[in-house]
């Protein structure tokens, strides 16, 4: 009995493991085909001679990451992750405000959060062009400003590092609301009354309770907003123009206009490797900052 | 500053009201709490229990003109939580679950801004208060605890400040029957040994029975009744509070005339005396309740005349040990319920069965004359 009872349990077992598999198949079959692949070719190439017409020649070489430890690119990479933090922080800081606003928002919570994703309706690029009018010499803003007469020429916003950093915030403002709004609003309403009753004035309420239970939506708010500005390069080719070159459009040029495609997979690397990092560092402060147990 | 009279109550509220737009929750209330009583608020749901706790905890505000909540003589009306001296256990324990148990614990200590030096020691003590070992639990984090554990911590969190006043909101609402009778008896014995007043939030009027001093009945925004457990089981001043704090049959008649000192009740089942009354007038409607363990049964020839009796066929008999209820189909179709105490031998075999015509039969000074809901 006990042999038919194990080979049932075992079958069962088997069909729930096969299901799970085939459940996981399509994804699976298309993260491998469509990122790992061109992953893996592009770490190949990066290691890889230059071809003469572009592509690749047969053969082994470290030159292309030699080449990226070069003050130019070091320069344009340390701008890329100065311009990043900031913009992480800025979003932040404007962000946690809505989110926190909105999920004490009631029955307007849902139309706010709606208000908050409506700019995805319009392509990003649209957008950003759209910036380009408010911000040039001639744009809605100068515009609106000489004519108030409180300026008399115009000042100078677009192909600066502020129109970039503008681009940047206004792009990524949402990913950081969404989900601080998530972890805020799912906080149960009696632990901020717990706190009160034990003393806690609105400021130690927030920071010692409010704050730390929405560190989770905190932390995946930064990274949504960090890596991609990070990697980003539109907002710097429209709005930063030649001089406010960041990573992105670096790699971008070498795929395109320079035609050297082992040095722009050797720098994604290096740009992966490095954005890895900073994840890692990042995760790990927030584990120790976090309240850990033990009073003493 | 003098010391306050031994006798002032520590909580008074005088004409109190609070609405939620058209919704009266909470509907002119008056009551005082003793100091160091275990009070507790019973009722429905909806009855306006928990916004009084509420109001008394400073989570809610008396309307513009809704009267005075007083804690130790003071108006505290525009109090907030944090400057009102009291504890409190919420329904779900709000235990914070972002910090260890002696964390959670430490707090409020902190938040008062007690000597650094002094937390650890108040943290044992207040643990070993509630019988949870600081060495075995101190470090762990809420999610690591059982129901009842959480429940502790977060009574010892309450208690560690030495509140004059306790709030509990349906604490022992979530957690199993046998705790739950060890937890009341518990609470009530911190009450006594603290001398903290408790204010106890629920609507089990068993538990409110066992742990109070004295209970306020709610209903519908208002207090019904407010008395001991055996004043309001005893005397219940009106219906809702007769069905609502055990079991009640409930008798109405037309005020016939006086004889002696018991009116005479005419009603559509028969005739029935009751004690004098001061409220009864001749010619008025008489409301009756009569506990089902203040009957008796009888078979219809054998009533004995000086005891109230009405004719009904039983409808079922159950068994429940100590007692046995016989339910009783009176003639207007309604049920009355009769609880017999197992009396030993004499009772087996059941003297009683279905389909028997009986008569239920009380004396009159065993039934209480209601008011008008």
């Amino acid at each position: 009995m006990a042999g038919v009872r194990q080979r049932v349990l075992g079958l069962m077992h088997r069909r729930a493991e096969l299901r799970a598999w085939a459940l996981l198949a399509p994804g699976t079959f298309w993260l491998l085909l469509f990122f790992l692949v061109p992953i893996l070719i592009m770490f190949v190439y990066s290691l890889m001679p230059r071809g003469v017409y572009g592509g690749v020649e047969p053969g082994f070489t470290l030159e292309h990451y030699r080449r990226f430890f070069n003050p130019l690119y070091l320069q344009i990479l340390n701008r890329t992750f100065v311009w990043s933090i900031a913009a992480t922080l800025i979003c932040l800081l404007m962000g946690y405000p809505v989110a926190y606003l909105i999920a004490q928002s009631g029955k307007w919570k849902n139309l706010l959060m709606f208000l908050v994703v409506l700019p995805f309706w319009t392509s990003f690029l649209v957008r950003t062009f759209a910036m380009i009018f408010l911000l040039r010499d001639t744009g809605f803003i100068n515009t609106l400003l000489l004519q108030a007469g409180l300026i008399r020429q115009p000042i100078e916003m677009l192909y600066t590092p502020f129109a970039v950093m503008t681009g940047l915030v206004y792009g990524f403002l949402p990913f950081m609301v969404l989900p601080i709004y998530a972890s805020l609003e799912k906080l149960d309403v009696s632990l901020l009354e717990a706190a009160e009753v034990l003393g806690a004035r609105p400021a130690a309420r927030f920071f010692r309770v409010t704050l730390p239970l929405s560190l989770p939506g905190v932390v995946a708010g930064c990274l949504l907003v960090f890596i991609p500005s990070l990697g980003s390069f539109l907002t710097s080719d429209l709005l930063g123009g030649a001089k406010q070159v960041m990573i992105g459009n670096l790699i971008q040029n070498q795929f395109s206009a320079a035609r050297n495609w082992p040095f722009g997979s050797a720098a994604s690397f290096i740009v992966m490797a490095l954005v890895l990092a900073a994840v890692v560092v990042y995760l790990r402060v927030r584990d120790r900052s976090m309240a850990g147990p033990g009073l003493r | 500053m003098a010391a306050p009279p031994p006798d002032q109550p520590i909580v008074q509220f005088t004409r109190v009201s609070r609405s939620f737009g058209a919704v009266k929750a909470v509907n002119d209330i008056s009551l005082e709490i003793r100091r160091g009583e275990f009070f507790s608020l019973l009722g429905p749901s909806g009855c306006g229990k928990t916004t009084t706790l509420r109001l008394l905890a400073g989570f809610e505000q008396p309307d513009p003109d809704g009267g005075e909540v007083r804690i130790a003589g003071e108006v505290v009306n525009h109090r907030r939580p944090y400057e009102r001296q009291i504890g409190m256990v919420f329904q779900n324990y709000a235990i914070f679950p972002h910090l260890s148990v002696e964390k959670n614990v430490a707090f409020g200590l902190e938040q008062h801004k007690v000597p650094r030096a002094e937390i650890p020691g108040r943290v044992a003590k207040a643990l070993e208060m509630v019988r949870l070992d600081p060495r075995t639990f101190g470090l762990r984090m809420p999610d690591q605890l059982s129901g009842g554990q959480r429940q502790r911590v977060a009574l010892a969190r309450a208690l560690v400040l030495r509140p004059a006043i306790l709030l509990l909101d349906e604490p022992l609402g979530a957690i199993d029957l046998k705790l739950r009778k060890e937890m009341q008896l518990e609470l009530k014995q911190l009450n006594k040994s603290l001398g903290i007043t408790f204010v106890y939030v629920t609507h089990d009027q068993e538990e409110a029975l066992t742990m109070s001093d004295r209970i306020a009945v709610m209903d519908n925004g208002r207090v019904a009744q407010l008395g001991t457990p055996a004043e309001i089981y005893e005397n219940p001043r009106t219906a809702f509070v007769a069905k609502f704090i055990g079991e009640s049959n409930f008798f109405e008649g037309k005020v016939y005339g006086c004889a002696g000192n018991q009116w005479e009740i005419r009603g559509p089942l028969g005739n029935f005396r009751v004690p004098g009354d001061a409220r009864l007038t001749e010619g008025g409607v008489a409301r009756i309740a009569v506990r089902p363990e203040w009957m008796d049964l009888f078979r219809p020839e054998a009533l004995p005349p000086e005891e109230n009796g009405l004719e009904g066929t039983i409808r079922e008999v159950i068994y429940l040990g100590e007692t046995m209820h016989v339910i009783v189909t009176l003639a207007d179709g309604a049920d009355c319920t009769v609880a017999l105490r197992n009396e030993g031998q004499l009772i087996k075999p059941l003297p009683w069965s279905r389909g028997d015509r009986a008569a239920v039969a009380w004396p009159p000074e065993d039934c209480q004359v209601l008011e008008e809901d």
